[in-house]
């Protein structure tokens, strides 16, 4: 018995020796513990009520609970404005300094800087920001005492939409340059060559060759960016201190205090998040497989 | 002049964008650095950073943060090396499905998972369907809270040490290097620590300094946790003072400016971004 085994093993080896799988276990099993488990138990939490039973009303209570839903939509929002925006900015500078005709060095002087500013976030970025454009800010003071403008008082507020969205967009943006620089390189020079011979304008080459070719990898970017705002939590707290009522802020005061006073309800908001995020980071593998068709 | 058709002016919208995006690099560093200097009424100095140096509390934070970082690091190098060697060598099969572990991460933001890990390891952990006790509640201990936390830190740093361990040993023979040394008599422990570390330890490098990065400045772990890290520290701070938030804001960008600066040089212009906003 034992030798036909031994015979076994060494005939189908190495292709289906089971042994071999023992050599994974542990990183499988740390990412059993300390990943897998603690998501399947929010993800069992929302189907449980609170006597333990399976039940769908968690997720029904998301979509009636007008709390909920706005701040669902809040963080929509705020990330969709500082995704586009920050994509459009983001790949204009990766465009300035790619093909854009810059001198060579400030590429990789961008190029680090954007390394920098896309992890710059959280509590010091939130600093920052007050002391840029907070009401005694730098700026804040600047427009006052230069041109005369009172920030203030024209509608603006730091601790605001606009105020989180523009705090975003320093993370946001250089995370686009990052990503888009290298597809720029991607392009080309005989695509514009053989477009120029054949008589194409600038303009034609751009609407025709160029952005059909980089269309995929700009909103997989996006898609990125959408989901790298919609996961942020750090940063809105430590400036808004929770008055701004994100999804994120949402779910953290459930984990401080059952503030919902139904756990399933709070298990269903943070399920409603990885979903969302998860069909942001499917957009963006599939778009990412489709741009590099041609950007390889 | 024919030859390069596309040089022959100045490229005016390229540098229009190149100036604005510098702007909004550096007003805010420049705003927070000036405000820092300007704790002394009518003098500029650096009063506030000899304050929040001076703070005990930040030394015993910023240092605990430190070990925290290297303790994630030593793990993460310890649980990915091995098992990215292993999926190289001799299991291409678990290539797919360990990569989609490894970017989880991202669809599971740092909130979702300390909420699961507190509801997971704040009860006893008993053995399914019977009253056996495995173990207390990790959250109840210092050391267990202390294991979770760097437990959470190796989750949020997978996909960027993963992906660096993985790319470095793209670009060295693994499968040579092994045979070689296997028939020189090396045993597995050798191999890694003696032939495969010191070969990927540029790539090591980059994910060692990106995730303490992400570590240095952590906040979410850390706050809900309860573990009296940097992070929350300058959150605090922040609840009740103006000038060493600013200056302490600072210091952390020139961090994180350092670090990346050491990836920039160690992987020759391949940037990378984490994220612990």
């Amino acid at each position: 018995m034992a030798q036909t085994s031994t015979l076994k093993t060494k005939v189908l080896s190495p292709t289906s020796d089971w042994k071999k799988w023992l050599g994974v276990i542990p990183f499988f099993l740390f990412a059993f513990l300390f990943l897998i488990l603690p998501s399947l138990r929010l993800f069992v939490g929302s189907f449980t009520n609170n006597t333990g039973q399976f039940t769908l009303s968690n997720i029904l209570e998301l979509f009636r609970q007008p709390f909920i839903l706005n701040a669902y939509w809040l963080s929509i929002r705020i990330s969709a404005v500082t995704a586009i925006g920050g994509g459009i900015f983001g790949f204009l500078l990766a465009y300035a300094v790619t093909i854009g005709g810059l001198p060579k060095p400030l590429r990789s002087l961008l190029i680090t800087f954007s390394g920098v500013a896309s992890n710059f976030a959280g509590v010091p970025l939130a600093f920052a920001f007050v002391a840029t454009l907070g009401r005694t800010g730098f700026i804040t003071a600047l427009l006052r005492d230069v041109f005369g403008i009172n920030l203030y008082q024209t509608g603006f507020n730091l601790y605001s939409f606009a105020g989180l969205s523009l705090t975003y967009m320093y993370f946001q943006f250089p995370l686009m340059v990052l990503i888009m620089a290298p597809a720029l390189d991607g392009l080309k020079r005989e695509w514009r060559e053989a477009a120029e011979n054949l008589g194409a304008s600038k303009l034609q080459y751009w609407l025709q060759i160029a952005m059909p070719v980089l269309l995929p990898s700009i909103l997989g970017a996006m898609i990125l960016l959408f989901g790298n705002a919609f996961g942020a939590y750090a940063t809105a707290y430590a400036l808004t201190g929770g008055t701004l009522p994100i999804i994120t802020i949402q779910i953290g005061a459930q984990i401080r205090g059952d503030v919902l006073h139904n756990p399933g309800l709070g298990y269903a908001m943070a399920m409603g998040m990885v979903v969302i995020m998860a069909i942001s980071l499917a957009g963006y593998s599939w778009l990412q497989k489709v741009s590099e068709r041609w950007l390889r | 002049m024919k030859l390069f058709p596309r040089i022959r002016k100045v490229p005016f919208w390229s540098w229009i964008w190149f100036i604005l995006g510098t702007l909004y690099f550096i007003l805010p560093l420049y705003a927070t650095f000036n405000f820092s200097l300007r704790m002394q009424r009518d003098v500029i100095g650096f009063r506030a950073y000899v304050r929040a140096f001076e703070d005990p509390n930040f030394l015993e934070t910023f240092l605990f943060s430190n070990v925290l970082a290297v303790a994630t690091i030593i793990a993460s190098i310890v649980l990915i090396v091995p098992t990215a060697y292993w999926i190289r060598l001799r299991l291409p099969e678990a290539r797919r499905i360990t990569e989609f572990i490894t970017l989880l991460p991202f669809v599971i933001p740092a909130i979702i998972l300390v909420f699961g890990l507190i509801r997971i390891y704040s009860s006893p952990i008993t053995v399914p369907f019977t009253g056996i006790e495995l173990f207390r509640p990790l959250t109840n201990t210092r050391a267990g809270t202390n294991i979770l936390i760097v437990a959470g830190y190796m989750v949020l740093a997978m996909p960027y040490m993963y992906r660096s361990v993985d790319t470095g040993m793209r670009t060295v023979d693994v499968r040579t290097l092994t045979e070689a040394a296997q028939s020189l008599g090396a045993s597995w422990f050798a191999i890694i620590t003696r032939i495969i570390l010191p070969n990927i330890r540029a790539a090591l490098l980059s994910g060692a300094l990106l995730t303490f990065a992400i570590v240095l400045g952590e906040v979410i772990l850390a706050s809900f946790l309860g573990v009296d890290a940097f992070g929350p520290y300058l959150f605090l701070l922040g609840q009740h003072r103006a000038y060493e938030p600013a200056a302490l804001s600072f210091v952390t960008f020139l961090l994180t400016w350092i670090a990346m600066g050491f990836i920039q040089l160690l992987t020759g212009g391949q940037g990378q971004a984490a994220g612990a906003h």
